[in-house]
């Protein structure tokens, strides 16, 4: 990379001007990472290590806070606790400690499998839809297309809360509220919009060139398509995929109004953790940890895409 | 995952031989294209008629009407603009579209300042400066809910740890920095975490308009004698305006709409010092059932957005053509 950039050294910065720029962005970066850092530290702590002050840095790590995620406890007498036979397993350990028993499962694991469904289902259908849409606008005469494409885009600009309340209506008659198909079609729609225009800008880029050859060739339209066209485009469908599954991944607003249980998803669930005497820190800290993981992981491994996803619009318009 | 150009070339003419069979290569062409093109894009009309412009279209409906969402058989009558006539003249409504005004300027300004600094920095291309990037970006992929109710817990005074650092740095007793609770802090609260969330995203657009100066501008530059400071100000701010004010578009357009960081943070509160606009819309839809008159909120935030989003890009529009 830098050899590239020495070509023209007459603007190449000079090695101390990279060296101040490098210390300021790596002090920002870790700045900005400190309260991530928290969040997995406290996933680790005990509940009273949590809270203590000053806050704690050096601990013994306890998985109690995973256990409190996973689990409903219900507080019982230590006599009754010590007829118990033996512990099943780490929590069971770390439980009756406590004084408490473990009663059931939590309602984590169903509401992170919501978000799983509701996200990868809206991504799928948005993406899909949006690929033919982006296709359609960049390679044929649409009437009115400028006027299309700017509605398909205002349709964000709505506060989603706006948008909630007649679809909540809508929903309540026609049986879709709080189910997993009303949220991904929500988010399928939310998404539609941004997925056309990203796509159409990824498509516009392939040569139209390509298709005519492989027409004039014999392929018919569809088949020039799905064999020239998509091939092409899949770095852009890709990050445009990621973009999709953040959104709907982390939404709030829609999934706090519209689910209130079978069809929740983490977000408006893992606020909601209590524990005895407040928010259980350590359970919040353990869900964020575990939900923030396939996100993170998306970032890392494709962040060229995700860059270029961003700077797209910006690069164009 | 990345293929360059040239392999995407050979891999097309690649595919295009293998897949033509010379003996049916002039087959029945299948659909017309304009068939096709209402095909491909009729689906995704569709779904945003259904689910973005009939609710829309049903909001305005309802903006007319007295009608509740608590009571569905209550009978619904016009009230005209009467909906419309009350939300202007609430003075919480205007105190709620200030706050959100409030919170729209200063987030837009820190974001902009720090995201245009370290994009500005991160374009002299250290060492590493790719891989702390990637670490930079990383709060803008997470979600704002979840991650400001752990903000909730960062900020808490009595165990949290940004009341604790402020403490240790200014010697400011933790009992005083109640960011959330102070009615002059907890704003600020909110856009601490807004700009930590949001700034990597300002910082990559600055950043794609800093690379998309072309280098011979400063070499030029260079040649003429000009310094650091004039090429700055001459070449690299006005070159790379239209992406901050583009950046600008997109926070603004979002900021207007907070709702999850807020609702997660403060909830409003304390009193409703820090109530957006979202926030009040969504107590009067779905906490006073008032579905009317939200309705007419709505529909006025939306028109406050899209006129505002218009006049800026005509702006942008004659800053681009300079």
């Amino acid at each position: 990379m830098s050899a590239a950039n020495s070509a023209h050294s007459v603007v190449e910065p000079s090695l101390s001007s990279k060296r101040i720029a490098g210390t300021i962005v790596v002090l920002y970066a870790l700045i900005t990472l400190i309260p991530l850092v928290w969040i997995f530290l406290t996933s680790i702590k005990s509940p009273p290590d949590s809270i203590s002050y000053p806050p704690k840095i050096v601990f013994t790590p306890s998985l109690e806070g995973y256990c409190n995620l996973f689990t409903t406890r219900t507080r019982q007498t230590p006599d009754y606790i010590a007829s118990l036979p033996a512990p099943v397993g780490t929590c069971d350990e770390v439980t009756r400690k406590r004084n408490m028993v473990i009663a059931g499962p939590s309602n984590f694991l169903p509401r992170f499998v919501n978000s799983l469904v509701i996200a990868f289902g809206s991504t799928f259908l948005a993406v899909f839809l949006g690929t033919l849409a982006a296709y359609g606008f960049s390679r044929f005469k649409i009437p009115l297309a400028d006027d299309l494409m700017f509605f398909i885009l205002s349709t964000r600009m709505m506060p989603p809360i706006a948008v909630a309340i007649p679809i909540y209506l809508m929903y309540r008659e026609l049986g879709l509220s709080d189910t997993a198909f009303g949220m991904i079609l929500l988010y399928t729609a939310v998404n539609v919009s941004l997925a056309v225009w990203l796509l159409k800008g990824f498509i516009d880029e392939i040569p139209r060139e390509y298709e005519e050859a492989a027409m004039i060739d014999g392929y018919t339209r569809l088949q020039a398509f799905r064999k020239v066209v998509l091939p092409q485009a899949t770095t852009g469908i890709a990050a445009t995929a990621i973009f999709c599954l953040i959104f709907a991944w982390n939404e709030y607003a829609f999934a706090a109004l519209l689910t209130s249980g079978e069809a929740q998803t983490a977000p408006p669930f893992i606020p909601t953790i209590i524990g005895e005497g407040g928010q259980d820190w350590p359970a919040v800290a353990a869900g964020t940890t575990i939900f923030l993981i396939p996100i993170l992981v998306f970032t890392i491994l494709l962040r060229k895409q995700l860059l270029r996803g961003i700077t797209f619009g910006a690069v164009r318009k | 995952m990345t293929i360059s150009h040239s392999s995407i070339v050979e891999k097309a003419a690649d595919a295009t031989a293998r897949a033509t069979p010379s003996s049916v290569a002039r087959r029945v062409r299948g659909l017309s294209d304009r068939a096709i093109a209402w095909l491909f894009i009729a689906p995704a009309i569709t779904l945003l008629l259904a689910i973005n412009i009939f609710p829309l279209l049903w909001a305005v409906y309802l903006s007319f009407t007295n009608y509740r969402a608590n009571r569905p058989n209550a009978p619904v009558v016009g009230v005209g603009f009467g909906n419309y006539q009350r939300v202007l003249n609430d003075p919480d409504i205007w105190q709620a579209m200030q706050t959100t005004a409030h919170f729209v300027f200063w987030t837009i300004v820190l974001q902009t300042v720090i995201g245009f600094t370290l994009a500005y920095l991160i374009d002299r291309k250290f060492r590493g400066h790719a891989f702390w990037t990637t670490i930079i970006l990383i709060p803008m992929m997470l979600s704002p809910a979840v991650v400001g109710n752990f903000w909730r817990f960062l900020y808490e005074p009595q165990i949290g740890l940004f009341a604790y650092a402020v403490s240790l740095v200014t010697g400011i007793p933790t009992s005083d920095i109640q960011m959330l609770g102070n009615v002059t802090l907890a704003p600020w609260a909110i856009i601490i975490v807004d700009t930590w969330m949001w700034t990597p995203y300002v910082m990559l657009i600055c950043l794609a308009g800093l690379r998309s100066i072309p280098d011979y501008i400063y070499e030029a530059a260079e040649v003429d004698r000009a310094s650091p400071w004039r090429q700055f100000w001459s070449i690299t701010v006005p070159m790379a305006l239209p992406f901050i004010m583009l950046a600008v578009l997109f926070r603004g357009i979002e900021n207007f709409k907070m709702f999850d960081m807020v609702t997660l943070l403060t909830g409003g509160g304390p009193g409703s010092i820090t109530e957006v606009a979202s926030i009040t819309l969504k107590r009067a839809a779905f906490e006073s059932w008032a579905t009317g008159r939200a309705s007419a909120f709505a529909i006025i935030l939306f028109v406050a957005v899209f006129g505002l989003a218009n006049i800026y890009v005509k702006a942008l529009n004659k800053v681009k053509q300079r």
